[in-house]
């Protein structure tokens, strides 16, 4: 087969070619603050973050003047289409070959795991914002880790324990069936029992099911008082639409576990009034966060969700410590970031834990009727604060080796 | 069909020799790795759709299920990374087995359909399953050290590994299809009516093709886990089976090198375009697949071929 | 009262939603056989087509200020269109050819399809209301159910038995079957074959963009719509077998109602139950429940 090696040949010329166009010339350029987002751009979760968060990223350097002691500060972004291979590879190849400083992890659980593992490798720092699971901070928890917005703990914690301290005793739980709805369902229900109230079914329903009829005639037939929806994206947004058509809305309260302000909007209030969501920002919430929120609007004509805000806040406190440090090193600057506070239009009196976590104040909110509403946009009620010290995963709860 | 011996000659060093090289020359180890693993793929389903003839449009959920198989039995049971390797191959030969005995009853593109349907079902129990990890994916799959000896931590230690593995599978497709059962698979894609008329269990032979081209898929998998050290849900989903069968139409089915240099193309296309937005791969790909079926259905290599063929001195 | 451990109200509630959905599927199988038959093409751009049918929909709702019932008439029009220019430019090079190039193809197609609506679009989806008429929903004693889900059998129902009634008992029909068995022959007849495949595709793409008005108001329009459902369409092709247009009719309808069942007595296992009896019903009966050939 002696063509097949002239073929072969061709092959590998390509592979030169298409290596080296995969790949920059291997320049650790140390004069240069490398700050990369990967996150999910033409997928699910690319209103809640996407190219708005790359934007707020931006805004972040902007507003810390564009360079620092001197070395310019430069943002890449790559879309890892909710694929974890994509992620990773992604993360190594722009620590390996193009001198990445931090790296930020949009949305995705899976996607943000992988990243943590390639940072904690080459002993990066690595901010996860958009992903909830809590793993990041137990099991898999790494000195390289910050998890700063949110996750499945303190989601729990904020609309279970709320929703039942407003009268909602009883609860049937719609859950997408994957590691990310069970693991919802699972924090949630604790929270709910211990604030004294009962699950009085649920049912598990396949990702990303474009009908949900069938499992709500079920939670209908429960007569329980809410309606959990342990799910997120398009499922939740196809599940309140179908709660609406059956009549459900009318008989129980909607708790969303995971919802943002982006669902809300492709929802109209109509179809969402009344409902129960935590969640770590509203842009609506203090003048601060207005004024921060409207710069935003100007670029991407709408208004931030609580992950973009997020990556803005992460972004400037970063560059805050790696100035006070001196240093784009890894371990200094994720050391100076440790022990600062972080106080901005996104958190008030927030701070890194030892596990990782970024502890700050949470928010219950319930979606305002239509004619509550004053202008677009102006779709929530801040309903409850809840502090970041009861929020999140406890100590004693923790199962992260480096916090004890 | 055959070309100048030397200039074969010369190609295959020169081809050899690149490769051998690459971690010193600068191409970055970890994406010349993926796209070998994937390589591996394609050359397993070239030996199915190109020498067999059978469309299985399902192949991802074969190098999913290795992938799984081999990070779970590297990182929970503590394996060595050759039994984890070995373990996933023959789950994957396995599944092979089970979806082949089934799929086997229909023909043509109804064959074709029955394996998508499987890989599919195969999908959403990936999803389910907790051991998988779902949506999170396996994470943290160490390398390990092979046969107790070699540490595979350094990327071009395993980047040798990887290569050797490659080297291997090729070198063993390449004499399936010139052993005697080889040439009954080719007789059997020409025409298979012809062959069971001669005599020939058909069934038996498909069914022993589709056993060898799943497991080598699962092979592709196991050492991808072991490469970048994660399996997801993204390796079996059914986006992942086009993008192989697009490899081998790409470069050329039923020829050696065909599936290689179409791995490399697309894995390499997939890089490039990463920074770009990721819905515009999705649409290049689609292109591919239009304009290949329409214009370019002997792929890279079969181009070549006919080329030689049509320019030889008589 | 209660059946196999649930409430008749529920159960009989499931059934409904059951046949809902199988109607769809329904539609669906039925538009790829009609395709499958007399194309020899095995359309994967299937799904795509239905999704475009539903953005046509919102489309003439957003731009053009039409209602449901006009795009109900304009979506078929124009993906019937879409797929004359599909046939005509790349199909009908590959009908002398192996038929796994057609679904190559098609697969192509309904890649390129998703990725540039998914551009345009993003993936959250765009609502669509439920048309004023149908608005609200029945007592029927032993559930609610909504008017729009009831007007959705009806007329799936309509479609499908007209499509049939059109190939199985006019002269139109024969024609096409006729082609089918034998295009040369009936070429020689003096029947334009050509103008038929044409027409045949199109109608086919059309009968998909039917069910994606329908779907519209169900379900979230996204670009992601079609994919995953036409997997398990495949699915239903293959138990039904596409020898018959009645088959893959009550093969959609029956299916849907088992999927809806499972949804009641074993959620988990809604998603994959279609692919299980596929290979139940391979394993006893190759050629399909209705199927003709081998």
């Amino acid at each position: 087969m002696k063509l097949t090696k002239i073929a072969l040949a061709c092959g590998l010329v390509s592979t030169l070619a298409l290596g080296t166009v995969g790949t920059a010339q291997a320049q650790i350029s140390d004069n240069v603050i490398r700050i990369g987002i990967i996150t999910d751009m033409s997928s699910v979760y690319a209103d809640i973050d996407g190219m708005g968060g790359v934007e707020a990223i931006k805004m972040a350097v902007a507003d810390a003047g564009g360079a620092i002691n001197g070395k310019k500060i430069e943002v890449v972004y790559a879309d890892h289409q909710n694929k974890a291979d994509v992620a990773a590879a992604k993360a190594r190849e722009w620590f390996d070959t193009q001198g990445l400083d931090m790296l930020l992890g949009g949305t995705n659980s899976g996607t943000a795991l992988a990243m943590a593992k390639v940072a904690a490798e080459k002993k990066k720092p690595f901010i996860a914002i958009g992903p909830g699971s809590s793993a990041l901070t137990n099991e898999q928890c790494s000195p390289y880790t910050v998890h700063y917005a949110y996750d499945t703990v303190a989601l729990a914690k904020g609309t279970g324990g709320a929703v039942v301290k407003a009268g909602g005793k009883s609860w049937f739980f719609l859950t997408a069936d994957y590691a990310f709805g069970t693991a919802l369902q699972n924090d949630t229900t604790a929270v709910v029992k211990a604030a004294g109230g009962t699950v009085v079914g649920s049912v598990r329903a396949p990702l990303n099911a474009s009908d949900f009829s069938s499992f709500l005639l079920q939670a209908q037939s429960s007569k329980a008082q809410v309606l959990g929806l342990a799910n997120a994206g398009g499922d939740t947004i196809n599940a309140i639409k179908a709660a609406n058509e059956f009549g459900v809305t009318k008989t129980m309260k909607l708790a969303g576990l995971l919802v943002f302000i982006n669902d809300i909007h492709s929802l109209g209030l109509k179809t969402t009034q009344g409902m129960y969501l935590t969640d770590s920002w509203y842009w609506n919430k203090d003048a601060e966060a207005r004024t921060w929120s409207r710069r935003f609007f100007e670029k991407m004509k709408r208004m931030p969700s609580s992950i973009q805000a997020a990556d803005y806040s992460a972004t400037a406190n970063y560059l805050a410590a790696v100035k006070a440090a001196g240093t784009d090193d890894g371990t200094k600057s994720l050391a100076q970031l440790r022990k600062s506070k972080i106080n901005d239009m996104y958190a008030k009196g927030g701070y890194i834990r030892d596990d990782g976590r970024m502890v700050h104040d949470m928010y219950l909110m319930q979606v305002k009727s239509p004619d509550k509403s004053t202008e677009p946009w102006d779709y929530y009620n801040v309903v409850e604060t809840i502090k970041g010290d009861v929020a999140f995963t406890t100590k004693a709860e923790s199962k992260c080796a480096l916090w004890k | 069909m055959t070309l100048d011996p030397r200039l074969g000659r010369l190609a295959w060093f020169a081809g050899l020799a690149i490769l051998v090289a690459a971690p010193f020359i600068g191409l970055y180890p970890i994406f010349i790795m993926t796209a070998l693993c994937f390589a591996i793929f394609a050359c397993a389903f070239n030996l199915l759709l190109g020498f067999t003839g059978l469309l299985s449009f399902g192949h991802a959920a074969y190098f999913a299920a290795a992938a799984y198989c081999t990070g779970w039995l590297v990182r929970t049971a503590g394996w060595s990374p050759e039994a984890g390797v070995l373990g996933g191959t023959l789950i994957a030969a396995s599944t092979g087995l089970l979806v082949g005995l089934i799929a086997i009853r229909r023909q043509g593109i109804y064959f074709a359909m029955v394996t998508l349907a499987m890989a599919q079902m195969l999908y959403f129990l990936f999803l389910q399953a907790p051991f998988t990890g779902g949506e999170d994916g396996l994470q943290g799959v160490p390398r390990g050290t092979l046969f107790g000896l070699i540490p595979l931590l350094n990327d071009k230690v395993m980047y040798y590994v990887v290569l050797a593995v490659f080297v291997a599978v090729f070198a063993f497709i390449i004499r399936v299809v010139h052993s005697p059962y080889g040439q009954v698979l080719k007789a059997i894609r020409e025409n298979e009516p012809r062959a069971i008329s001669l005599g020939y269990d058909v069934d038996k032979y498909k069914l022993l093709a589709y056993v060898l081209s799943t497991g080598l898929a699962g092979l592709a998998g196991s050492m991808k886990t072991l490469v970048l050290g994660f399996a997801t849900l993204s390796d079996a989903h059914w986006s992942l089976s086009g993008e192989v069968i697009l490899m081998t139409l790409l470069g050329g089915m039923g020829t050696f090198a065909g599936p290689v240099l179409g791995a490399f193309t697309i894995i390499g296309l997939q890089n490039y375009l990463a920074d770009r937005v990721g819905s515009w791969v999705t649409v290049i790909i689609g292109v591919i697949f239009v304009v290949c079926v329409v214009a370019f259905r002997r792929g890279f290599v079969g181009e070549l071929l006919a080329y030689q063929q049509r320019t030889r001195k008589p | 009262m209660e059946i196999f451990g649930i409430p008749l109200q529920a159960f009989l509630g499931q059934l409904m939603l059951g046949l809902v959905n199988g109607s769809f599927y329904a539609m669906l199988s039925l538009g790829l056989a009609v395709i499958f038959g007399l194309l020899g093409i095995v359309n994967f751009a299937h799904g795509a087509l239905y999704m475009i049918g539903a953005y046509v929909a919102w489309g003439c709702m957003e731009y053009a200020g039409l209602n449901f019932w006009m795009a109900l008439i304009i979506a078929p029009l124009v993906v019937g269109a879409l797929g004359v220019l599909i046939e005509r430019t790349l199909l009908k090079r590959l009908y002398k050819i192996d038929p796994i190039y057609g679904l190559l193809m098609t697969f192509g197609l309904a890649l390129i399809a998703e990725g540039v609506f998914r551009d345009q679009f993003g993936v959250s989806g765009q609502q669509y209301p439920v048309p004023d008429l149908l608005q609200g929903a029945t007592n029927l004693g032993f559930m609610v159910l909504p008017n729009y889900r009831a007007f959705v059998i009806v007329a799936s129902l309509v479609v499908c038995l007209t499509t049939w009634y059109t190939i199985e008992r006019t002269r139109l029909g024969s024609y096409l079957r006729a082609g089918t068995e034998n295009p040369a022959l009936v070429q020689a007849f003096g029947i334009n074959v050509p103008l038929m495949v044409m027409l045949t595709y199109a109608a086919g793409s059309g009968l998909a963009a039917i069910a994606g008005v329908l779907a519209a108001p169900v379900i979230q329009i996204n670009p992601l719509m079609g994919s995953n459902l036409i997997i398990v369409v495949f699915a239903v092709v293959v138990i039904g077998g596409m020898g018959s247009i009645m088959g893959s009719i009550l093969t959609g309808l029956m299916l849907g109602i088992i999927e809806g069942l499972t949804k009641v007595f074993y959620p988990e296992a809604s998603s994959i139950v279609v692919f299980v009896i596929m290979a139940i019903v391979l394993m006893i009966r190759p050629a399909g429940l209705f199927g003709k050939e081998m």
